[in-house]
């Protein structure tokens, strides 16, 4: 079963093969033959693993999803989404379309000596051996069919390096736009490097054209240096017949700061994984992330933080708002390792459920092998709160309009801890939008 | 403006209400006393419409119109006003959205244009000075970490902008100091008017000092035991509910 599944993707990896055969260096072949071999042995995940038990992708999977050429691009459409994702026009932006960079709607403003922010195609070709070490370090397959998946088709995505002590104001914005007339796929994959001291802030945001049901699995992969600091979002606002999977793994040293706000809206199906590793002594990790599938839609949201050393902290809140058939999957772990005494981690998980039939499977996994720890989890799972419901309707508020409020209200303190206005204000037109809020 | 009829009511199958009839008229002020578990919070809740309650039997006309049949924000568009007795927290809503929200809903339903920002500002300001409430607790969050003091001077601020015709206020005066219980009570005598009615729902005659009442009635067991003028509170306050029992019996 599962070898018939995968064999949809070898044929479109030996077409991508050929295609590609005579623009790549070896090192590059190679590591793609590792990432396909790898997703061969693996397979595509069914609920029998533990890690898939709640989302069921194997069958969305069956489609022939094919990796997307340039030649179906439609200029109008991808300046309209364009124009749906741009949040504002002081960022650097960078456009992928079908998981290949767009020059044409990419804006590069002056960057400070020695940043880089380009495709990584682009880097491939102009600094193959630093990007060769550094693809190859990642590639440890781990045990994630689709990070293998990515390997094996691995070819654009942004490359982001800031050096020691420098600082980029401005964010850099990544839009990923999925434009087809048939069934496709791509693989962004996404390299970011903060050296020590330094700092920036990244906001990706992946999108596509109604009509046609597409695949996105991305993956990126953050490196930050002693004391760097990252301000990471992440807003998937995929079309609805859409699957986003994605992996970012992020690797911390010592006294860092990374911050992730991650927005789920879009997608039939999506599954974000993010993993940080605490490699250093005091550092910071917080993750917040607001999840609202409506309709049938699925929405995965794991997290596992490794507390590797001392001294570090981390802060985690998921919220989750669930209505009609909706799902929603839930699972934080967190993994302190021996060394990793003092720790202080909080996670928690907060969900509610409009609709009688929205499920929500939430799981919060905590192992703890140091002794002077502090770690804190909760998961609540709720309804509306009909008290606050019945005192705004005893003052005259609509019953839709109050409910709409409470819903703005839960999801506010996820919405306020995003740093940029822009990005801020984008998600309340979205919350807005999706809501039909009016401004009292 | 208010008629209440042989009103039944209960929650899960416990009956609360065993047949209320009152009558308040527009001008007056009427306060409903009455020991714990008499009643009197679920009447309030009652006329205010929460779905916890069901009415069994009887009927309650206000402003001529089936109170009963209207839904929670309709009571509240036609002029009904409940003060709480524990005001909700609402995380993450602001006080000032809410109350505009609240003003505008009102405007609203009786297609009136939205009220303009700065005279929303402007009259909240000078509501607020008048319940001596700080300024930060428009940008809080609703009732969300206030003490119960600026709970009970929010829910009167509420009132004060919203102006409502009927205003039923449940043991406002529950958990105030007396220099509260002043100025909450100031916030009530101002809106006394020939138009307006209001009912102080209490279980001391100590707010009715600060509040005085043109009728006062005795609530036990669901059913109004008695009724008189505001020496009623008195008495009771001298001799406490004891003489409820001679009644019931």
């Amino acid at each position: 079963m599962i070898a018939t599944e995968t064999d949809t993707y070898q044929i479109e990896h030996a077409r991508f093969r050929e295609e590609q055969s005579s623009i790549v260096s070896t090192w590059l072949r190679e590591l793609r033959e590792r990432g396909l071999n790898r997703f061969t042995e693996l397979g595509i995940p069914t609920t029998r693993d533990e890690e898939w038990r709640f989302t069921n992708i194997a069958p969305l999977l069956k489609k022939p999803f094919k990796v997307a050429d340039g030649a179906t691009l439609v200029g109008s459409q991808i300046d309209e989404l364009v124009q749906q994702a741009a949040l504002d026009d002081d960022f650097h932006r960078l456009v992928f379309v079908n998981g290949r960079l767009a020059e044409q709607w990419s804006v590069l403003h002056e960057l400070p000596p020695g940043v880089v922010v380009e495709s990584l195609a682009e880097s491939i070709r102009q600094n193959p051996d630093s990007i060769e070490r550094r693809l190859t370090a990642d590639a440890e397959l781990e045990h994630s069919a689709f990070l293998a998946l990515n390997t094996a088709f691995i070819e654009d995505g942004a490359n982001i390096s800031v050096p020691d002590g420098v600082a980029v104001d401005r964010p850099i914005h990544l839009i990923f736009l999925s434009v087809n007339d048939e069934p496709s796929v791509s693989h962004p994959h996404n390299i970011v490097s903060l050296g020590k001291n330094s700092r920036a802030t990244i906001v990706e945001s992946y999108l596509g054209v109604e009509g046609t049901a597409y695949f996105t699995n991305a993956v990126t992969e953050i490196e930050l240096g002693d004391s760097a600091d990252l301000d990471h979002h992440k807003l998937q606002q995929e079309q609805p017949n859409a699957l986003h999977v994605a992996t970012t793994r992020v690797r911390q040293q010592s006294g860092s700061k990374f911050r992730s706000h991650y927005f789920s809206f879009g997608g039939d199906l999506a599954r974000n994984e993010l993993n940080c590793q605490l490699d250093g002594e005091g550092i910071e990790c917080m993750l917040n992330g607001l999840y609202m599938p409506t309709g049938d839609q699925l929405m995965d949201c794991r997290t596992r933080i490794d507390h590797a050393q001392p001294h570090c902290n981390s802060f985690e809140l998921y919220k989750g708002i669930l209505d009609d058939r909706a799902k929603g999957v839930f699972n934080g772990k967190i993994y302190v390792h021996q060394d990793a005494q003092k720790t202080d981690a909080k996670q928690s998980n907060q969900a509610i459920l409009l609709s009688d039939d929205a499920v929500i499977d939430t799981k919060p996994q905590l192992e703890i092998y140091a002794d002077d720890v502090r770690c804190t989890h909760g998961a609540t799972v709720g309804a509306l709160d009909e008290q606050a419901l019945y005192y705004l309707r005893s003052r005259g508020i609509p019953a839709d309009f109050a409910r709409t409020m409470l819903i703005f209200a839960f999801a506010n303190d996820v919405v306020q801890s995003v740093e940029v206005p822009a990005v801020r204000r984008h998600l309340e037109s979205i919350l807005l939008a999706e809501r039909g809020l009016p401004d009292a | 403006m208010l008629e209440i009829k042989n009103l039944h009511a209960r929650s899960d199958d416990t009956e609360i209400l065993r047949g209320i009839n009152l009558q308040v008229s527009a001008g007056e002020v009427h306060a409903i006393m009455g020991p714990n578990g008499s009643g009197k919070s679920t009447l309030a809740h009652v006329l205010a419409g929460r779905e916890d309650y069901e009415v069994t039997e009887g009927e309650v006309l206000y402003q001529g119109k089936d109170l009963l049949e209207m839904e929670i924000e309709e009571r509240a568009a036609n002029g009904l006003f409940m003060a709480y007795q524990y005001p909700v927290e609402i995380p993450g809503v602001s006080n000032k959205y809410f109350l505009k929200a609240a003003m505008n809903s009102l405007r609203k339903y009786h297609k009136q244009p939205l009220i303009d920002t700065m005279d929303f500002l402007a009259l909240l300001k000078e509501k607020m000075k008048l319940l001596g409430m700080e300024k930060n607790m428009m940008e809080r969050s609703v009732n969300e970490g206030f003490s119960g003091g600026e709970k009970k001077r929010n829910e009167i601020l509420q009132m004060a902008m919203l102006q409502p015709k009927l205003a039923v206020l449940d043991e406002t005066d529950s958990g105030l100091d007396i220099d509260a219980l002043r100025i909450v009570a100031d916030g009530v005598n101002t809106l006394r008017s020939p138009e307006r009615a209001i009912i102080v729902v209490t279980h001391y005659q100590r707010l009715l000092d600060y509040i005085v009442p043109d009728k006062v009635h005795v609530l036990a067991e669901g059913r109004i035991a008695r009724s008189g003028d505001k020496s009623l509170a008195l008495e009771l306050e001298a001799n406490g509910y004891a003489f409820l029992e001679t009644c019931s019996a």
